[in-house]
């Protein structure tokens, strides 16, 4: 499907698709004396304001779904983006932004390259628990042992846990040309699984009677991803992120690696005779986004969380695809974008237990997001024209 | 463990009700991609279908008053995506992804007081007559009305796609939207009848997990089966009938994965729950060598120039 | 007085920033073959797509028969009588030659009875063809068949025919000619696209020309030479390549038996390429499209790694080696289609210009790129070039072809190669900057390079090259000196008329 689509031989396709565009100056789509002119270059305005659009867009029409709730819209948006910032109990959820916001910016930083390059990897989910459980199957192994190289070992674990996890779909589409979109995705069902028997079975707390869940790493200090400042919420995961945000940022701007993921996704074929090696960027996109998963499963379990539990992810995999977008897969982007939607889930929460606000609700609001970005992104690309309509 | 305890005919028939969801969801899909259009969106459009499909049964009381709402559902759901593809022109694999975030948040949304309330009686087995008559009847007339829909469903778009006129012209703007503009074809609505067709397919398909298959309401239910039925397109190189044999393939591997979770089998639950997971990664790897009968235009934007 | 088939008075159609079509008057009489003239970029196009319904006109009246013509879509456009041969993108690859058809027919009868009729039609205007092939394993000539029947299936009174001879090779548009002739003499009208100068004194009964979207000369082409129409079509002289006499040196390229499975499911395998190319001359290698013309520069840049030792480079081989390693050697290759495979569309000339030249070009150190050093080098092109262009910032897309594709040449010209590569140099390319391209290939030539022009303007092949091979079917012939050729010859090497016969008249 997505090899399809980008690698499929195809003689007339490719070379018909430029002649289509590259035959005229303008095109349209009918309807309502609206039409669609693609511009010659991409709008920059545009790219930084629709991001701004969809948001307030969403908060709109997120308030008339509040509305339909039975909520007063108004407060409801209050409280889902002014009190965890400026409310009474700022204090207490400010660093939860951090703590929300670092699993979402490392995951979706990742996506965003392979995003960039064509690569959907779209499993990060899965990576995410695989480094979760190598992270803490590295203590736990080790349990009681104190010692400073414990921390370090399982930064390791999660981040080649998750790199393994996502070696999967990588090299099977380098191999055999098999769609990564759907084995990504496959595999998250598999590491649901395969989390579930972990907490089942093998790293079950041993003196937790029979309860299922591992021992919890907050109390195990070699192993605990604590607040490097007390309260702030900055542990460990957090320092990554920032650290990635800087990386991938000099990787597209500076490095071949980020010009061939930059030119594999504008144009494959481009690139291919520019000397760029379509597998490697595979590999390399989709093992960074699995590794940068992986961590950001480690220090959540090592942190936060502190064990292994059958509901221990909570869909930051699949939210982080959101953040990429609304970053316009651009690393500083990532990180306000990242930002935001960690507000949206401890908003959600606050508007949850003072509101009656359903969980469910948030993620709709979410998925608003996503589609009046998409939405919205083609003004980046074409004018919009009204007027008398034309034929076609 | 106890593997006489499963009896094979009953296992066929099984498989054979587990395998309809899949199949309805992804003989949409098939269409749809014909039309030269990729939506991953099929998980969302499914519980969108689910639980419409169970809100509507549970309050009038009649499962195909349930279904037609499903397909109403998912086809509406389904409209979101056609216009971000279609009309403003988004990537649609990002789309298709949306799509699903969504589905499941509005779903749950939506389904927030039918947790704990049970799907009306199924009832509609128009063959149940015929259950009698050993091995065949189990197996081939003691289904759901929808199981039968699924088939015909299956038939009637191999009869379109290969004999109609119809059918041409949707495979011709899924080969090469371009030629097919040329040639004064409406790419655009072609494109946005499919994606409805598409959308409705998969609500039925989530719709007969709710009400008949579980049938009860709970959130995330689809649990993947429209990422299968994805996966089932591609293996099924975009033919019909042997998507109708992938469905039943991993219908039967899901249903013979319960059994022996029931018969004790000496393998982890987690382990078996997996295998149907692990099966269509496997199904793909082996079958992804041959692309050549993906649709040409698929995925690709059409934007008309002058 | 005959009554007037088409007429079109005030035709206009603008674009922003552009006007296509100004005012355009056009007159065709039925049973007239009239010859639409003018450059890449003069309006023919668009201003056939209004005829064909694919445009709407933003003013002026067409009528066809007397009565208005102002079609909504193609399929008015045939209900009125108008048939379309497309150069490009009307061809479904994956279906049959019957499917085709049937597509572009307004009211199709059943497949077995269209079967019947296209073996019918083809019998009568000797364009063999079976209904049952799937259009992707076609011969270019044989797809080109597909597109003239489904339009005579119409009975259409007047057929557009856009370039139709630029797939062709000189035996199979000597045969197109008699099967064009015929219709002509059934009282059908052609419209008759092209800027083959030559083959419209041959065949065309009037001329339209076309600058700028203007009418700029009506006339008959018959009693007009060819340069004149020339200069009508250019609006002011031209500069002819000046070429001297080969000085060749060592061989740089040898082909040694080159076979290579194709790429793709309708692609055309390479079968058995020898070939060597000696410094200081150009290679010419002609061919109708789709006979491996992709496929050999594929093999050539490294996109595509070829068996061992079949293809050499300075006495090394570099069939295995990846592009980037054939480039810091010195053997570079521009391909033919500009956007998304020589340049990345969305791009700007500084990233395109990285594409390629930061290897040989120093623009990046240990893998950290030197953006600075490349926005001078596309600088650099631009102004070598004459890029017309605001910056090195623009967006390749938003360049014109002809610029575009002297920034694709230029970018490698500059990186002094030993050995160049170039398909379809001047393809979709206006006159002018045709022109300064090809003198660009004979100077590097002369300085001592060894060029491949891979092309199907045979024209362009004959100008420039010093010695001349065929593309056929994925085999090359033997090389020849251009200077000992004639278009007869050319033909005959090119795979003559691929089983066409002349039309039973």
């Amino acid at each position: 499907m997505s090899d399809s689509v980008a690698n499929r031989p195809s003689p007339n396709g490719g070379k018909a698709a430029y002649r289509a565009k590259g035959g005229s100056l303008s095109g349209k789509v009918k309807g309502l004396g609206l039409r669609l002119e693609k511009r010659p270059e991409p709008s920059a305005a545009m790219a930084y304001l629709t991001p701004l659009l969809a948001v307030a867009l969403t908060m709109i029409f997120g308030g008339a779904l509040f509305a339909i709730l039975g909520k007063d819209p108004i407060d409801a948006i209050l409280t889902i983006f002014w009190e965890p910032l400026f409310g009474e109990f700022a204090f207490f959820y400010r660093p939860q932004l951090l703590i929300k916001g670092a699993p979402l910016v490392l995951i979706a930083l990742g996506l965003s390259l392979g995003f960039r390059a064509g690569i959907w990897n779209i499993g990060a989910e899965g990576q995410y628990i695989i480094g979760a459980i190598c992270g803490a199957g590295a203590a736990l192994a080790l349990y009681p042992l104190e010692s400073p190289f414990i921390f370090p070992l399982m930064i390791a674990c999660g981040a080649l846990g998750g790199f393994a996890w996502a070696m999967i779909p990588a090299l099977l589409r380098v191999r055999f040309g098999t769609n990564e979109i759907l084995v990504s995705l496959m595999l998250v069902y598999v590491a649901e699984q395969l989390l579930a028997s972990m907490a089942l079975g093998l790293l079950r707390n041993p003196d937790g009677f029979g309860f299922p869940g591992s021992r919890n790493l907050q109390q195990y200090p070699s192993a605990h991803n604590a607040d490097i400042i007390a309260n702030t919420g900055m542990h460990w995961g957090v320092v990554t992120a920032l650290i990635a945000v800087i990386f991938a940022y000099t990787l597209l701007e500076r490095h071949r690696m980020g010009f061939a993921i930059k030119v594999t996704g504008s144009a494959p074929r481009a690139a291919k005779f520019g000397g760029v090696s379509a597998g490697r960027v595979v590999v390399f996109c989709l093992g960074l986004s699995g590794a940068l998963a992986g961590l950001a499963g480690m220090f959540e379990v090592a942190g936060p969380s502190g064990q292994i539990t059958i509901d221990f992810n909570v869909g930051y995999g699949f939210t982080a695809i959101i953040v990429a977008f609304l970053g316009r897969l651009n690393p500083l982007g990532i990180l306000a974008a990242g930002l935001l939607l960690a507000l949206t889930y401890i908003g959600g929460d606050i508007a949850q237990s003072q509101l009656q606000l359903p969980s469910s609700a948030i993620q709709v609001f979410q998925g608003m997001l996503l589609f009046f970005l998409l939405a919205l992104d083609v003004l980046t690309n074409y004018r919009m024209r009204f007027g008398a309509g034309e034929v076609r | 463990m106890d593997l006489s305890a499963i009896n094979p005919v009953l296992l066929i028939a099984a498989m054979i009700g587990a395998a309809t969801p899949i199949l309805l969801a992804a003989i949409g899909e098939l269409v749809v991609e014909r039309a030269g259009v990729l939506n991953l969106g099929v998980e969302g459009m499914m519980i969108m279908g689910a639980i419409c499909g169970f809100i509507i049964a549970v309050n009038t009381g009649s499962p195909t008053v349930g279904f037609l709402a499903a397909a109403l559902g998912g086809a509406l759901l389904s409209l979101l995506f056609a216009f971000l593809t279609q009309v403003a022109l988004a990537n649609q694999v990002a789309s298709g992804l949306g799509l699903t975030l969504f589905g499941l948040g509005l779903s749950a949304l939506m389904g927030q007081s039918y947790q704990e309330v049970r799907a009306p009686r199924p009832g509609g087995e128009p063959f149940a007559a015929l259950e009698g008559i050993p091995v065949l009847g189990p197996i081939l007339f003691s289904h759901h009305f929808m199981v039968y829909v699924g088939v015909a469903v299956v038939a009637g778009v191999w009869a379109v796609l290969k004999y109609t006129r119809v059918g041409l012209i949707l495979r011709a703007v899924g080969e090469n939207h371009d030629a097919a503009h040329a040639l004064g074809y409406k790419v655009k609505r072609v494109r946005t009848l499919a994606i409805l067709f598409g959308g409705a397919c998969a609500g039925l398909g989530g719709a007969y997990i709710s009400l008949i298959r579980v049938p009860q309401w709970t959130e995330g239910m689809t649990a993947g089966v429209g990422w299968i039925a994805l996966a089932l397109v591609v293996f099924a190189s975009w033919k019909p009938w042997r998507a109708l044999a992938g469905a039943y393939l991993f219908g039967g591997l899901t249903q013979l994965q319960f059994n022996l979770q029931g018969a004790g089998v000496a393998i982890p639950v987690e382990y078996l729950a997996m295998s149907p997971y692990l099966a269509t990664i496997i199904a793909l790897v082996l079958l992804s060598s041959d692309k050549s009968r993906a649709p040409g235009s698929l995925g690709r934007t059409f934007h008309a120039s002058g | 007085m005959t009554e007037k088939l088409l007429e079109l008075s005030g035709v206009t159609k603008a674009y922003p920033g552009v006007v296509a079509n100004d005012a355009v008057d056009l007159t065709i009489l039925p049973g007239q073959i009239h010859a639409l003239l003018g450059e890449n970029g003069a309006g023919k196009s668009t201003l056939v797509k209004m005829i064909y319904g694919l445009v709407a006109p933003d003013a002026g009246r067409m009528l066809i028969s007397g009565a208005p013509h102002a079609p909504a879509d193609p399929r008015a456009a045939r209900a009125a009588g108008v048939g379309m041969v497309f150069q490009h993108f009307s061809l479904f690859d994956a279906l049959t030659v019957a499917e085709n058809i049937a597509l572009g027919m307004e009211d199709p009868p059943g497949m077995g009875q269209l079967s019947a009729r296209i073996a019918e039609v083809s019998e009568m205007y000797g364009l063999p063809l079976s209904p049952g092939r799937l259009v992707g394993d076609l011969s270019a000539g044989e797809r080109q068949r597909v597109e003239i029947i489904r339009c005579l299936l119409q009975a259409p009174k007047l057929l557009i025919m856009d370039e139709p001879t630029s797939v062709l090779t000189p035996q199979e548009v000597g045969i197109l000619f008699e099967t064009l002739r015929k219709l002509r003499s059934e009282g059908t009208a052609i419209l008759y696209i092209s800027h083959k100068l030559e083959e419209i004194r041959a065949l065309c009964d009037a001329a339209t020309i076309l600058r700028g979207g203007k009418v700029v000369a009506e006339c008959v082409p018959a009693e007009t030479s060819a340069r004149e129409m020339a200069e009508l079509m250019v609006g002011r002289g031209l500069k002819t390549p000046t070429k001297g006499a080969p000085d060749v040196g060592d061989v740089l390229l040898e082909l040694r038996g080159l076979s290579l499975p194709p790429a793709s499911a309708f692609g055309m395998p390479l079968r058995d390429v020898s070939v060597t190319v000696q410094a200081g001359e150009i290679l010419g290698i002609g061919g109708v499209a789709g006979n491996g013309q992709d496929e050999l520069l594929a093999a050539l840049s490294g996109e595509a790694r070829s068996p061992v030792e079949s293809v050499w480079f300075e006495g090394q081989d570099v069939s295995r080696l990846a592009p980037e390693a054939r480039r810091v050697a010195g053997l570079l290759c521009a391909p033919e289609e500009r956007l998304g495979h020589a340049a990345a569309p969305d791009m700007s000339l500084t990233e395109n210009a990285m594409l390629t030249g930061a290897a040989r070009q120093g623009l990046a150190r240990r893998g950290w790129l030197d953006w600075g050093a490349a926005r001078g080098f596309a600088e650099r092109v631009i102004s070598s070039f004459d890029v017309r262009t605001p910056g090195a910032g623009t967006a390749a897309r938003a360049l014109s072809g002809g610029n575009l594709q002297k920034f694709v040449i230029g970018r490698e010209v500059l990186q002094e190669p030993r050995v160049l590569v170039v398909n379809q140099p001047t393809w979709g390319v206006d006159a002018a900057a045709a022109a300064a391209i090809r003198q660009a290939l004979m100077d590097l030539a002369a300085g001592g390079a060894a060029v491949v022009v891979i092309s199907q303007d045979l024209d362009e092949v004959m100008e420039i090259a010093d010695r001349f091979a065929a593309l056929n079917e994925g085999r090359l012939s033997e090389a020849v000196p251009t200077a000992s050729l004639d278009v007869e010859q050319i033909g005959l090497m090119l795979g003559g008329a691929h089983g066409m016969e002349v039309a039973h008249v």
